[in-house]
């Protein structure tokens, strides 16, 4: 079982079977988190570094726990701290971390394009946790292992994703991981956030919420980013609720069946109604477990991890 | 870079290429004391005459490129005037036109002044200034433009930034009415543009900031309708969009006194050159859909873009080597321009031969008051000699810009420029 890329820079470069084997391989972690002891010594002796360019404490963490799960040294950098903010560029940047002998970088920036640049200059493997507009690779992968885990296989499910499409990350790797996966998938939000020729992504483009959410079976809400509330991309805060959130109304009418993703942190309030957290089908908290497991799964196999996964 | 100097040279046994009639024809060129003598047929080699044999090969009037950056003063370590005068010269450039964006920018007579004696002093292509329109390139205050003019500035232009405020735009057309200069006008919507990649299908699947196409076309179109209302002359610079040539043939229908240029990366790549994130090919504007692509061929097959300009934008390896975001825009031009015009544009069947050296010979002349693209008798000469059948690399080690900063590298090239005259001096490459 391997990838072919000694990165991973997007769903991009995966075929179905690379998202099936990361998506196995995670499965076997995550009954490992389940464990009195949930670690295992797979990439023992191994060094990551999480390097972010961008605050972001819930995907820092999840990486970090992921290494520590598998017996793998991670140490933090941030922007704050660094030189960056003297006028280092990421060349510099990365060359210096790479002198220090990391097996694996895993980098979130806001430039898109920013960890295949790095990939292009170090030796170490490369894992993108989000690149500006771009991808969102991991996010993509947890979304699916969590919806597998509820639904089975995703082939022929049908998946609407809500929201600011052209500026997320997280809407780009879905809608090519879904579809590799064999989903439909739909996307909504208002014209000024739906991207040109996104239908290239070979999904179904709606501006209206209610004219299709009564007919998917998941509903991929996205957090609209604070910026965005004070550009020009919607109105106000309460006409972007009462015609793309996930309304306590709207919620009373879906069917019982349908699930409820959301990268987090919500906006309670804004794109989901406070009511969704008491949801059942709301599958928040168990995405962020899922995501440890996920990021185990690719650190594993990326740094070449081998063998059976003992405790 | 050395030239000989030839006080008799006859060009023997070449195709003489005149882009102001349109025409090719077998013919010899005698250049004595650096003035075109005879075009003849044949022409007899007496005493004392050096002979430059040009069979198979085409003989031109000298290529000038209307638009350029040349970085000095300011950025040295990018490109000097003489680095850039050379390299220009190597692509056949024998006039070129540096835009006043340097460091500090080129807003008084002095510096135009400086400028040409940088380049009187390098001795390879001559160069002609453009002025700023406004003071410090802000976009506020008229610049002295009629004191450059008299110290040899050809055009005005904030190139690098739009000139956002219309009022400001209004008064320097009107201004530039009394010395009979062009406004060369770097169309872009400020407030539409969020990032230098081109808004559409690959700025979508990559994430990448962008920028509409209209955010070009519709100061284009603000400017020829400010040109119209003024009377006076607009150039706009670097087309690369379909809406803005659409904009163009509409201005020239109504006979508005606008010409317009483009550079060959935008016919010859498009958005699809950035898919591995490569800052070589971040340009501004943007390399844009096929579809504009094309649109930008039609236009210069049929007049509707004048001219082809380089718009030679140097950058240092460390400039170019980070994220998209962060590289700067540019591309470097000089050498390779010929090269993939001929190839695009004469091999594609785009235009003859001939339309597409008045593209890069006569038209800028015209647009700029220069003397016209002679190969005739009692005119200087100013020629270059053009090898159609050569096929070369360009590769970074032959590279005579400071900078290497071009997605050709690598790449075959058709035909190529294979020596200039300038006077009596004689440069081969
Ligand atoms: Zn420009
Ligand atoms: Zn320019």
């Amino acid at each position: 079982m391997k990838l072919r890329s000694r990165h991973l820079l997007g769903i991009e470069g995966l075929d179905r079977s690379e998202i099936l084997t990361i998506l196995d391989q995670a499965r076997t972690f995550r009954e490992v988190l389940d464990r009195p002891i949930p670690i295992v010594p797979a990439l023992r002796g191994r060094t990551v570094v999480n390097l972010f360019f961008e605050a972001s404490t819930r995907t820092s963490t999840s990486f970090g726990l992921a290494a520590s799960r598998l017996s793998c040294g991670c140490v933090n950098f941030s922007k704050a701290t660094s030189a960056v903010s003297k006028g280092e560029t990421l060349l510099d940047t990365a060359r210096n971390i790479e002198a220090m002998g990391v097996d694996g970088i895993i980098i979130r920036h806001q430039s898109p394009g920013a960890p295949h640049f790095l990939s292009r200059h170090v030796k170490a493997f490369v894992v993108n946790a989000g690149d500006g507009a771009h991808e969102h690779p991991t996010q993509a992968l947890l979304d699916a292992f969590t919806l597998r885990e509820k639904l089975g296989s995703l082939d022929g499910k049908r998946i609407l994703i809500v929201g600011d499409i052209a500026h997320s990350r997280v809407a780009r790797s879905n809608l090519l991981c879904f579809t590799k996966l064999g989903a439909e998938v739909a996307v909504c939000g208002p014209p000024t956030m739906i991207p040109p020729d996104v239908e290239e992504y070979g999904c179904e483009v709606f501006y209206r919420l209610d004219r299709i959410l009564n007919e998917v079976d998941v509903v991929n809400m996205l957090r609209v980013q604070q910026e965005r509330i004070t550009s020009s991309s919607f109105p106000t805060v309460r006409e972007y609720r009462a015609f793309y959130g996930l309304t306590a109304e709207r919620l009373r009418k879906l069917a019982p069946e349908v699930v409820v993703t959301h990268p987090g942190p919500v906006n309670w309030g804004v794109e989901m109604d406070f009511d969704v957290a008491d949801f059942s089908r709301a599958l928040v908290l168990p995405q962020v477990t899922n995501g440890v497991a996920v990021r185990m799964a690719v650190l594993f196999l990326l740094a070449g991890g081998e063998g059976e996964v003992r405790s | 870079m050395k030239a000989e100097t030839k006080d008799r040279l006859l060009l023997q046994g070449g195709s003489v290429v005149d882009p102001l009639k349109g025409s090719v024809r077998r013919a010899d060129v005698l250049v004595v004391g650096g003035r075109i003598e005879k075009v003849e047929a044949s022409i007899a080699a007496g005493a004392g005459t050096e002979v430059l044999d040009c069979r198979g090969k085409h003989i031109a009037p000298g290529l000038v490129d209307m638009h350029c950056h040349l970085r000095e003063p300011g950025r040295e370590d990018e490109e000097t005037i003489a680095s850039g005068t050379a390299a220009a010269l190597a692509g056949g450039f024998t006039r070129v036109c540096p835009m006043p964006n340097t460091e500090p920018a080129i807003d008084t007579e002095a510096q135009v002044r400086f400028e040409v004696r940088r380049a009187a002093e390098a001795g390879f292509a001559r160069l002609h200034p453009i002025g700023c329109c406004t003071k410090g390139r802000q976009g506020k205050e008229l610049a002295e433009i009629g004191s450059m003019v008299d110290a040899g500035a050809v055009a005005f232009s904030d190139d690098g930034s739009p000139i956002d405020d219309a009022q400001v735009m209004r008064r320097v057309l009107e201004y530039c009415k009394a010395f009979d200069v062009p406004v060369i006008s770097h169309c872009e919507v400020k407030e539409l543009v969020e990032g230098v990649a081109n808004e559409g299908r690959v700025s979508t699947k990559l994430g990448l900031k962008s920028g509409p196409d209209v955010a070009e076309s519709a100061q284009a179109a603000r400017d020829v309708l400010l040109a119209e209302f003024t009377r006076a002359r607009l150039h706009i610079a670097h087309v690369s969009a379909k809406s803005t040539v659409d904009v163009i043939r509409w201005a020239k229908a109504r006979s508005v006194q606008v010409t317009a240029e483009t550079c060959p990366h935008y016919f010859v790549l498009t958005e699809d050159a950035l898919t591995d994130f490569d800052t070589n090919c971040k340009v501004n504007p943007p390399l844009r859909a096929e579809a504009d692509r094309r649109a930008v061929i039609a236009g210069l097959a049929d007049g509707t873009i004048d001219a082809i300009a380089t718009d030679h934008a140097p950058h240092l390896k460390g400039e170019k080597e980070a994220e998209f975001d962060a590289a700067p825009p540019g591309i470097i031009g000089f050498e390779t321009a010929f090269s993939l015009g001929y190839e695009q544009l004469v091999l594609g069947r785009a235009l003859p031969l001939a339309d597409y050296i008045a593209r890069l010979a006569v038209a800028p002349r015209r647009i700029l008051n220069l003397p016209p693209a002679a190969v005739a008798p009692a005119s200087e000469a100013e020629l270059v000699v053009l090898d159609l059948k050569a096929e070369w690399k360009y590769a970074a080690d032959n590279v005579r810009s400071l900078s290497r900063n071009s997605p050709f590298l690598g790449r075959v090239m058709h035909g190529r420029v294979s020596a200039a005259l300038l006077g009596e001096k004689l440069f081969r490459f």
